[in-house]
């Protein structure tokens, strides 16, 4: 099968194969994703490398992101500045993490990243109750989160700092079985 | 600086900046530098000593210190230092000394660094703990042991994540790891490359990098040791298995339509449809090996005796009878003779025979062997995933961060999940708060009573509606030996007589499950996954006894006796009667989804009031989807076409039902543990349903005897023993393969090693057995010491902050006596 595309090297296309859990079908679809997102500044030839970053607005309006609480951490997780400011490389590295194949270990790296909301390496109260108030479009009151968050840190918390570190973190997703398949975006 | 977080503000960490923690040199430290230089004594003992004597003179000085303090209620020293480690008074808010904005900032300098912290963030520590992983990876390639240097490690680390003494720099750490890169075999890079969580230019710079040298020191294979060069192999082959059905799967059949089902109706309903792929799967696989090496030689070879003049009316579709009697759907139609086909142009004419005997036992035993180790494969990988060691429910903190799923991308979805997260987390949290509800005698006593009750009302309605098909297909065959006596009925009237049955049967399924389904409301149980594991018991109990009923009808009766209903070939009519039942199971589920499901909505709707649709039944589809793929496997040895036919099936039923889930359905309410429920369905694929086929087929071939005028058998005794002659034939013919002969003899035939073989596999489970328990207990013995170690981290920490504080208010103290002093002097 003749190599039709002229949007990476084949050398880019296999190295993107080897560090992604993608096919080369997928990285060119993916390269569309891309592209359609901002069509005047992705350019379609990637052979030399441009250094293109789109922003997080536009990114966030995709539709497998949209309506995701959580859309602008993940977003700022996976890019290089924290702003969320997307090269294709973070774009591919982001949606491989999310996919199917990836593995527990890794995608607790990333949940954890998510929801570290103010970027301390930890999941302290003020992070829970965020993500709560995410997870149900604030409707909880003040008080059952409170309890909730104080429930979560008081179980998951091993050593007794009152927030969670990455370990604690960790430790408490290998009870979930459900993490894998609930943590996973198919684009 | 870390690639991926930014470091905006840490307000904990501002007192540190001359030597951030961030920085991206920083491997990890140990504590010993940093003790050091915050102690006034260079060497440990003296330290040690120190902090005793400040110990002590703080006790005595503790009611003066108090108000040099600058928060109000500060933890006492005193208690701290007097006491041994007690996790109760510790963990009071008051005197938790752990609480952040209290510590130092050399202390939060030591924190922050930590290897726990630090772990899975920083640049430099991902580099090294990759680098022993690789190495780690590298060795137990080499097969030499592997957990050397683990004297070294300061902490018991899972992962073998040593604290080294001497950091070394970022740069030595990424050589070693590149070196460690190149060393490795290609899939174990390619593994190790995807799973690191650094940035994608990093990647394949190390990638870059590992290839760039493929002439240095690679694994030689004098280095590899036999044993694991086997285990490569079996790794390898396991490997290229699964990457072929991952091929398959990346053939993305119906991509697009899952993702519009699981964008709006999440994981749940999604593995159905998962479920459903997955079957097509393994009817592609069954309906190739047959089509290539059954259907198609005999489609190529008509057999001689010339077809039926039966003309086609539409019926037949229906009965499967009729024209099609006579055609390769049915076993009756393939020859016992030997084709001759003669091919080959030119001078050298050349003369193949293909048995299609031979063929058709091989062919139906290579089918069901293949499929049986694909299931046991998925299943075993299926439930590693899902495998879950603590039997804890309810987790609040597993649920806030798991619960969320990702897949759901349609508005209106995404605002009833999370609804439905608002009211999971309110039930917890009620859960929680009033666990100590006692329930009174008469309470649990009339509970008692509803679950006998229900219990039953569905053991009854199973075994009376097992009886009744009992008696039907007694008095169906009854009434079939009147008819082939008499002949007074016509041929194509009695054949629609003979959709009675599986008529009957398709109404049992369809009824009685949602019988069950109303006695289930009125029960009370302790936790959603009770009630739908007792409701999916329920329905699969049905299920197999009726299929239990309906194979003694086939294999018991019609194929012993089927001399008086005057039956040529009684294969062909079992063939015929498997037919029928598969296409009626699916016209009724037609009906089912077409108008049951719409009714069903327009009556909650307007009659029940609910604002909601109703809920796509996920165990109770996913059921008959099973039902269907036994009936398929059933048949398999009689209608050698009928995947074909369930092939055809699966993806009408696909479309149907997410037509009809778009439009009357919605997303579930309930949590729904998708991985363990798949793995579920998986196990009651290959237990009840693959195996009860795989043992009526092998009891078919094994015992009864196969018609005399037609099919592939006819003569022998049993199907089986065209094997046994076949290999006698073989013995005489070429003795070049009489060593076949002779492993056949002694070793498929011989019971002592069939025994043998059965033994040694129950004492090799045994073992695995005991080996997963002792696995169990190092892990629980390994959390108690995960907890310790929070323990003594505590402890420490509040050591170190004592330490600090001590030399702040010892300082001030001393400066001022100092002052004094010369104020004294002046």
């Amino acid at each position: 099968m003749g190599n039709k595309q002229t949007i990476f090297t084949d050398e880019q296309l296999d190295a993107y194969q080897d560090c992604t859990f993608f096919t080369r079908k997928e990285i060119l679809r993916l390269h569309g994703r891309y592209h359609e997102l901002a069509p005047h500044l992705v350019p379609m030839d990637y052979t030399d490398e441009p250094d293109v970053k789109l922003p997080l607005a536009l990114i966030v309006n995709m539709p497998e992101l949209k309506e995701n609480p959580f859309r602008n951490r993940i977003v700022e997780s996976f890019s290089e500045d924290g702003l969320g400011n997307l090269s294709f490389n973070d774009f591919v590295d982001m949606f491989s993490v999310l996919s199917e194949m990836a593995p527990r270990e890794l995608k607790a790296i990333y949940a954890f990243k998510i929801y570290d909301f103010n970027v301390d390496n930890y999941i302290c109260k003020e992070d829970l109750e965020k993500t709560l108030n995410k997870l149900t479009r604030e409707e909880l009151t003040a008080e059952e989160v409170n309890l909730v968050c104080e429930k979560a840190i008081e179980e998951a918390d091993l050593d007794g700092d009152n927030k969670l570190s990455f370990a604690d973190f960790e430790n408490m997703i290998s009870r979930a079985p459900d993490f894998l398949s609930t943590f996973h975006i198919r684009i | 600086m870390d690639r991926r977080v930014s470091f905006d503000s840490n307000p904990h960490c501002l007192e540190a900046a001359p030597e951030s923690p961030w920085d991206e040199g920083v491997a990890h430290r140990s504590f010993s530098p940093l003790i050091e230089e915050s102690g006034p004594s260079p060497d440990g003992r003296g330290e040690a000593l120190e902090m005793a004597d400040l110990a002590e003179e703080e006790e005595e000085e503790e009611d003066e210190e108090e108000e040099e303090e600058e928060e109000g209620d500060r933890d006492n020293p005193a208690v701290l230092a007097g006491q041994s480690d007690n996790p109760g008074s510790s963990a009071t808010r008051e005197t938790n000394p752990l609480v952040r904005q209290r510590w130092s900032a050399a202390t939060q300098r030591v924190l922050c660094s930590m290897p726990s912290r630090t772990m899975g963030q920083s640049q430099g520590a991902i580099i090294s703990r990759y680098c022993s992983r690789s190495e780690q990876l590298r060795l137990r390639r080499q097969s030499q042991t592997s957990i050397r240097g683990s004297t070294r490690s300061a902490r018991p680390s899972i992962r073998g994540y040593r604290m080294e003494v001497e950091p070394k720099g970022e740069e030595d750490k990424k050589e070693q790891l590149v070196t460690n890169l190149q060393s490795l075999v290609a899939a174990d890079r390619v593994r190790m490359l995807r799973t690191m969580p650094v940035s994608m230019a990093e990647k394949s710079e190390l990638r870059k990098l590992a290839c760039s040298f493929k002439s240095g020191p690679s694994l030689s294979h004098r280095e590899v040791s036999c044993h694991s060069r086997l285990k490569y192999c079996t790794t390898s082959a396991l490997n290229a298995c699964n990457s072929c059905l991952s091929f398959l799967q990346s053939l993305q059949l119906w991509q697009v339509a899952l993702k519009r089902v699981s964008g709006r109706f999440g994981t749940g309903v999604l593995s159905y449809f998962l479920f459903l792929k997955t079957l097509l799967f393994f009817n592609a696989l069954l309906f190739i090996i047959t089509g290539l090496f059954l259907v198609i030689p005999q489609a190529a070879n008509p057999p001689q005796h010339g077809t039926s003049n039966v003309s086609f009316t539409g019926l037949e579709l229906l009965t499967g009878g009729g024209y099609f009697t006579h055609t390769v759907m049915f076993y009756g139609y393939y020859t016992n003779s030997i084709t001759n086909t003669s091919y080959g142009g030119g001078a050298a004419v050349s003369r193949s025979t293909y048995s299609i005997t031979l063929a058709y036992f091989f062919t139906i035993g290579v089918a069901f062997f293949i499929t049986c180790i694909i299931l046991v494969y998925s299943m075993s990988k299926s439930f590693g995933r899902s495998f879950r060691i603590y039997k804890s429910q309810g987790n609040l903190a597993v649920k806030v961060f798991c619960v969320w799923d990702f897949k759901v991308i349609k508005v209106s979805s995404v605002r009833l999940q999370s609804e439905n997260i608002c009211t999971q987390l309110k039930e917890l949290l009620s859960e929680v708060n009033c666990r100590e509800v006692e329930k009174s005698v008469a309470q649990r006593l009339a509970r008692v009573a509803i679950h006998t009750l229900a219990w039953a009302v569905c053991l009854g309605s199973t075994l009376g509606c097992v009886l009744s098909v009992y008696y039907f297909s007694s008095h169906m065959h009854k009434d079939h030996q009147q008819v082939a006596s008499s002949r007074t009925v016509s041929s194509l009237q009695w054949e629609a007589r003979m959709l009675a049955l599986p008529v009957m049967v398709s109404t049992i399924n369809l009824l009685l499950p949602s019988l069950f389904n109303i006695v289930a409301w009125m029960e009370e149980y302790d936790s959603p996954s009770v009630r739908t594991h007792v409701a999916i018991f329920r329905n699969l109990l049905l299920k197999v006894s009726v299929l239990g009923v309906l194979c003694y009808h086939w294999l018991g009766r019609i194929a012993v006796d089927g001399q008086s209903l005057s039956l040529k070939c009684w294969e062909s009519f079992v063939g015929q009667e498997l037919y029928r039942f598969l296409l009626m199971d699916f016209i009724f589920t037609v009906l089912d989804t077409l108008i049951g499901e719409f009714l069903w909505k327009l009556f909650s709707q307007r009659v029940l009031r609910r604002k909601r649709k109703p809920v796509f039944d996920i165990a109770r589809n996913v059921l008959d989807l099973i039902y269907g793929q036994t009936l398929a496997w059933l048949g398999v040895l009689f209608t050698p076409l009928l995947p074909a036919v369930q092939i055809i099936k699966l993806l009408l039923l696909f479309y149907m039902k997410k037509a009809s889930l778009m439009v009357n359905c919605q997303a579930p309410r309930k949590p729904w543990r998708a991985s363990q429920m798949s793995t579920l369905f998986i196990t009651l694929l290959c237990f009840p349903s693959f195996l009860g086929a795989a043992v009526s087929v092998t009891y078919t071939m094994w015992t009864l005897k196969p018609s005399l005028e037609c099919g592939p058998f006819r003569g022998f005794k049993t199907m089986f023993l065209s094997g046994k002659e076949w290999i006698e034939q073989l013995k005489e013919t070429n003795p070049n393969l009489a060593w076949l002969t002779w492993v056949h003899i002694s070793l498929v035939e011989n019971p002592v090693f069939l025994f043998s073989v059965a033994g040694i596999f129950l004492i090799v489970t045994y073992f695995y057995t005991q080996v997963v328990d002792g696995q169990r207990k190092i892990i629980s013995l390994l959390q108690e010491q995960i907890e310790n170690e929070g323990q003594d981290k505590k402890f420490l920490i509040s050591r170190l902050q004592e330490a600090h504080e001590q030399k702040r208010t010892v300082s001030p103290r001393r400066r001022q006596l100092r002052s004094s002093e010369d104020s004294s002097i002046d």
